[in-house]
Formats: structure tokens, sequence, C-alpha cells
């Protein structure tokens, strides 16, 4: 047993040594016109050796490594609370207070990790957007970054052209996103898993060159830039009103000029889009719509044979989780100022994946929390910042691997009977 | 013959060119999912390390004074094919073997992660740039009228279509008459039952991974020859365009996956003779979806039957 051990040591050591040689050791350089090779510096064949070892190590120690993941205890979430009953009267103030913390905590601190905080809050928005998607109704769609871009478009096209107000953009961007859901859905939702995979991403492609290339109605690649900013109750909030007569908001109520005030209004839009599409879904899940999306992922035949319609099922899915987007899109493109089909690739869409699979499918506070993992890190770890992909598809495969179910698995709402 | 039509051969002529080599990475795709049903995300990945290897051994040999462009060819298809299939191994070990049996979902988002792992992998070791190696295989046949319009096949593409050809017959040979060609396709009819039988299906889904990793090498090698550039993410694109001549075809099926390939590059040779070339990728694309509606089993495909 030992010396198979060892030899599968050796042989996995010898296989880390020829992908890295090939792709670390030796790298291309173009010298004038001819091509040619250079060997890796010394420090990388350090890490390369040192790389090596430690899978040589790992494998060799497999079994002790493995029986010491299964001995660390399991972080238990669930007894950190207190106890249901004791919960649910609890429940309404932890909310409330946390709402509050939310709403008085931009003025105390600087505009950048207010302008952070903002984009997070489209994270979470997105990431609540395809959990409905992926973790309830298992439906994988690779492509989501397409309706978050039609969101945006929408709402820029919309006030370049006609010089509508973000309100009014709003539900319009949402809808439109659903549209496109729902017409991408009605023939693509009859087919298996993968298919729906590859097709949603093949769409996502479709949108970001159509985007590219519609350079009358777009502006292409230059994209568009200008875009209005949200305005309160039609106060804007720059320094001078855009039409003479009108009043900013720092006039209105006589403050002196910030620019500080604009980044933490928008912030507030962010927070009050997400409360919405939190108690949305929140309500949804327990509609019987909501129990029938995960009811359909968990098994598809049985749903049938008891009578629910599997097209519509998941065509509602796929559209509540479409105008998610939308409205993420909205308001990123208010948020910006500027958009261009750069911010709506493949990546993008591979992000949110992530952020639905790391926080736990399906579950709601596990996708908040990792979309606040998956916003703030990066910026923590700048110097890494060029590893940052690297790490982050690492990230997903090891996952998969020792946590399938997420941070924080899915707990679904349910009453139990105390015995007497 | 008129000039129109002289173009319109010239255009099936550098269709069947790329669509040859997406049959070969095609049949990556087809032959893991007829196996253990499964989409190999990563799969476009190894086609561009191919393409990479292929120049790194043909850069170092040149600066090792080698002139013979055979041998300098040889040499690059056999490291290529090996560097690419122990890729392939990897994948296969890491991102695939540990989550066997558990929800589809969970490999498929485990490969997404392998697939930006490698993407990163090439950026970061070999940089973000094209690279571009002048060309090695030059001149060609010109027919036609060289007033109006001349149709030209090179001999790069001449080569493609032959080490198409070559490839193919091997491979169907090894199928369909060597005793681990027919474990595979045991493997493929029903996994279970195989490993009753004694086989040890283990290794033959590994060797599924590795018969696609050393088709997509070649693949790479032609096509980095024929372009004469690569950039690491040139795999994401040619993986969706395999993955889609696969299912076109009818995904599990090896035929399908070589007609599935030649008439998608077919089409969109023909799309780029009359559009903008950037609506080639949205032509596709469009296809696939059609092709999923009107015959979710593609053209040679068997229809699945959902089992309880």
């Amino acid at each position: 047993m030992t010396t198979n051990k060892f030899y599968n040591a050796i042989f996995a050591a010898g296989i880390t040594f020829i992908l890295a040689c090939l792709m670390i050791g030796v790298k291309l350089d173009t010298e004038g016109t001819t091509l040619a090779v250079k060997g890796a510096t010394t420090e990388q064949w350090m890490w390369i050796f040192g790389g090596i070892g430690v899978v040589f190590l790992s494998q060799l120690f497999s079994s002790q490594i493995d029986s010491l993941f299964g001995k660390m205890p399991k972080p238990k979430l669930g007894a950190l609370l207190p106890e249901e009953k004791k919960m649910a009267t609890l429940k309404p103030w932890l909310l409330a207070a946390l709402i509050t913390v939310m709403l008085i905590w931009p003025f105390m601190v600087s505009r950048g990790s207010v302008d952070l905080a903002t984009l997070t809050l489209i994270y979470i928005m997105l990431g609540l957007g395809l959990n409905i998607v992926v973790g309830l109704a298992g439906l994988l769609d690779l492509g989501f970054v397409a309706f978050y871009a039609v969101g945006a478009y929408t709402y820029a096209l919309l006030s370049e052209y006609f010089g509508m107000s973000f309100w009014a953009c709003l539900p319009i961007s949402a809808g439109l996103a659903a549209l496109f859901g729902f017409l991408l859905g009605f023939p693509v939702l009859r087919l298996r898993g993968d298919y729906l995979a590859i097709v949603t991403l093949g769409f996502g492609e479709i949108i970001r060159i159509l985007l590219n290339n519609w350079t009358a109605v777009t502006g292409g690649p230059n994209g568009i830039s200008g875009i209005a900013k949200p305005t309160l109750f039609g106060l804007e909030f720059t320094r001078r009103a855009k039409e003479e007569g009108a009043e900013t908001f720092h006039q209105y109520f006589d403050l002196s000029y910030s620019s500080s005030y604009k980044v933490i209004f928008l912030y507030l839009i962010a927070v009050l889009l997400v409360i919405f599409v939190v108690y949305l879904i929140n309500r949804l899940m327990r509609m019987p719509i909501g129990r029938a999306w995960e009811a359909l992922r968990e098994d598809e035949i049985a749903c049938r044979s008891l009578g629910l319609n599997r097209t519509a099922i998941k065509l509602s899915a796929f559209t509540i989780g479409a105008s998610t987007a939308g409205f993420a899109g909205a308001f990123f493109a208010a948020r910006q100022g500027f958009i261009s089909p750069e911010s709506f690739i493949f990546i993008e869409s591979a992000i949110i994946l992530a952020i639905v699979v790391l926080g736990g499918m399906g579950s709601q506070v596990g996708v908040i929390l990792a979309a606040i993992v998956m916003t703030i890190l990066p910026e923590l770890a700048r110097e890494f910042s060029e590893y940052r992909m690297l790490l982050f598809g690492l990230l997903m495969v090891l996952m998969m691997r020792w946590r399938p179910e997420g941070l924080v698995p899915m707990k679904r709402p349910h009453l139990e009977l105390k015995q007497q | 013959m008129s000039e129109f039509s002289l173009y319109l051969l010239q255009q099936l002529i550098n269709g069947l060119t790329i669509g040859s080599t997406y049959a070969l990475i095609a049949i990556g795709y087809t032959m893991v999912y007829g196996i253990i049903g499964m989409i190999n995300f990563a799969h476009g990945e190894i086609y561009m390390i191919g393409s990479y290897v292929t120049f790194i051994v043909i850069a170092g040999l040149v600066s090792m004074g080698v002139v013979s462009l055979p041998i300098i060819l040889v040499i690059a298809l056999i490291v290529a094919m090996f560097i690419a299939s122990t890729y392939g191994w990897t994948v296969e070990r890491v991102a695939y073997r540990p989550l066997r049996g558990s929800n589809r979902l969970i490999p498929l988002i485990s490969a997404i992660g392998m697939s930006i792992f490698l993407q990163n992998y090439v950026v970061l070791s070999q940089g973000s740039r094209d690279v571009a190696l002048p060309p090695q295989i030059t001149g060609g046949w010109a027919f036609g009228d060289p007033s109006s319009f001349e149709v030209t096949l090179s001999y790069m593409q001449l080569m493609i279509f032959a080490m198409t050809f070559i490839t193919m017959t091997v491979l169907t040979l090894f199928i369909s008459r060597s005793r681990m060609g027919r474990a595979c396709r045991a493997c493929a009819e029903d996994l279970g039952m195989t490993n009753l039988l004694g086989i040890n299906t283990n290794k033959i889904i590994a060797l599924t991974f590795v018969i696609g990793a050393a088709l997509a090498a070649i693949a790479g090698l032609l096509l980095g020859l024929y372009y004469g550039v690569v950039n690491p993410f040139v795999g994401f694109i040619a993986g969706l365009k395999a993955f889609t001549a696969a299912v076109l075809g009818g995904i599990g099926s090896i035929p399908g996956a070589v007609l599935g390939g030649l008439v998608l590059g077919v089409t969109e040779a023909m799309t780029a003779a009359f559009f903008p070339s950037e609506y080639k990728d949205v032509v596709a694309f469009s296809l696939l979806v059609t092709i999923l509606l009107f015959r979710p089993s593609g053209l040679l495909g068997k229809p699945e039957i959902e089992k309880v």
C-alpha cells in the first residue's frame, strides 16, 4: 500500500513537472520578426520545484490530509444563532438594525468605500437574479450577462435618444430584459441542462457582438457616455442645474456643494433596489411557483407526472431572473455614466455564477455573503491582481470538490412540530 | 466559370479548411459526452495549449538550427499531442473524477473553473499578447482566370485536409478494431454494465479525455500554422464553435462531429462572403439554436430517451 502510494506520488510529481515545464519553463518571445524561446528565470524554476514538492507530498500523505479535513469541525453557523422560537421574535429587530446600519453607514466613511459598497450591491442584485435561475430552478445559465447588458443599454439609449429619466427607465429596463429572457427561454428551455448552458453562453456572445457592431445605435466599441444620473424628485446632484431656473439638490436644501452626495444617493438607491429584490424573491420562494421551481430542480419527471407545466415554470424562473439583471443593468449604467460592450463579457457571467455557487445554490444569505466576498477580496488583494482570475478559477474547482453546497447551504423555510 | 461561382468555390475551400479543424476539436467533446454525458468545458483551452506548444517547439528547433521542415513539424506534432494529452488527463483527474456521481451541474462548474484557470495560467506564463509565427508552409495552387478571380488552394490547406483525413481514419480504425476501442464503445453503451464485466472504466474515461486532447492538439497545430498567430483567448471561441459542431452533428456520434464541423465551417465561410465577418459568430450560434429546436438530437444523433 505504502509503495503504491509512493509510486502514485512520484507519478503525480512527474506529471506536474511536464505541465509546468512546457508553459512556465519556456516563454515565447518575439525578437524583431523571428520568434524565440527563453528559459525561465531561476526564481521561476524555484517556484516550479516548490510546486512539484507540494504535489508530491500531498499525494504521498493524501489519506492523512483527507482525514484531517474530515476531523476539522465544520463551521456550524446554525449553532451560533438563538433557537427557532427566539429567532422568530428577534428577526424583525435584527433586520431593522441591519437596514438602519446600512442607511447610516455611508455618512461616516470615505467616498471610495461607499462607491465600492454600491458595486457590491450591484453584484448582490445580479447574484440574487441568477440564484433564481441556477439555484432554485436548476437551469445553468452561462449568458446571464446578456440580460444585464440589455438592462444597461435600455436605460442608456432611452436616456440618450429620448431624454427619459432613470426612474421611468428602471421598470422599462427590467421589462425589456424579462422580454429577452422570455424570447430566449421559450425555444431553449425544452433542452436538457448542458445544452441550455451552451445556448445561453452563445446568446451572451451574440448580444455582445451585436452591441459591438451595431455602431449606428449603440456606438459600437466606443460605447455610450454621458448617461444621465438619477435625480431625487427632479433634483439633480450636479453643481449647476442643466436647465435654466431648475434647482439642484444642494441649492434646494441650502447645503454647500459636495460630490459625495451623489455617491451616497446612488448607494441609497442600490440599497433600496436590493431590499426590494430580496423581499420579492423571498415572497416568491414561499409561493407555489417557488416551490415548483425547486421541485423541478429535484426531479423533473416526477414533476411532470404530477401535472406541473414544466415550460411555464422554467420560463417564469428565467424571466424573473432576467428582469433582476435588467434592474441591475439600468442601475449600473446610471452609476457609471458610461457603458461599452467591454463590461459585458463572458467572465462577468462566470463571476456571477461563482457568486451563486460560492454562496450555496439557492441560499439568499449565502449569495449576499459571497457577493460581498467576491467584490471586497480583489480590492484588498491589489498586489495579487494579476493572479486574481487564476485563483478564481482554482477556487471554483476546489469549492466543487470540498464544499459543493456552498458557504451557507440553503435552508428551506419550514416549521418543526415539537414532540410533547 | 463566372467570377461569382469562383468566389463561392474559394469560400467553400476556406470553409472546409476551418470546418475540418472544428471537426477535430468537436470529436473531443463528442467522445467525452458519449461516455460520461458531460461537456468537457476546458477542451477549448487544451486546443489553445496545443497551439502554444507547437509554437514553442518550432521556435526552439529553429533556434537550435534544425532546418528540415518535415522534421520540425513531426516533432512539433508529437510534442504538442503529448503535452496536450497530459493536460487533458490532468483535467479529468482534477475536475471530473473526484466529482463523479454528484449532481450534473457540479462537474460542469468545476470544469468552467478549470477553463478559467488554464486560460489565466497561460496568460501569466506566456503573456496575453498575440504571438506570431512566420509562415512555415507557403505556396499553393491557383486556378481560374488570373485577370478576374483566381481560386487558390494553398499547401497549408491541403495539409489540413490530409491531416484531418488521416486522423479520422486512424481514429475510426482504433474505435472499431482495437480492444480498447471496443471498451470505449461498451462504456458509451452502458457504463455500469461495462464496469461489472471487468473493464476498468476509470481508465477508459481517462483515455477518452486523452484522445480528445490529442486531437485538439492536432487542430491547435494546424490552425496555429494556418493563422500564424495565437493568444491565450483563442480557446474559448474555438471551443464554443466546436461544441456547436458536435451538437449540430448529434452529440455522442463521431461521424456526426465531423459532419457538423464541416457544415459549420462552410456556413461560416458563406456568411462571411455576404455579410461583415463579425456576424459569422452570430450565424454559428443561430444555427445551433435552430438545430436544437427542430432536431434536438442533431443531424446524425439518436434521439435520447429520458430515464427515471
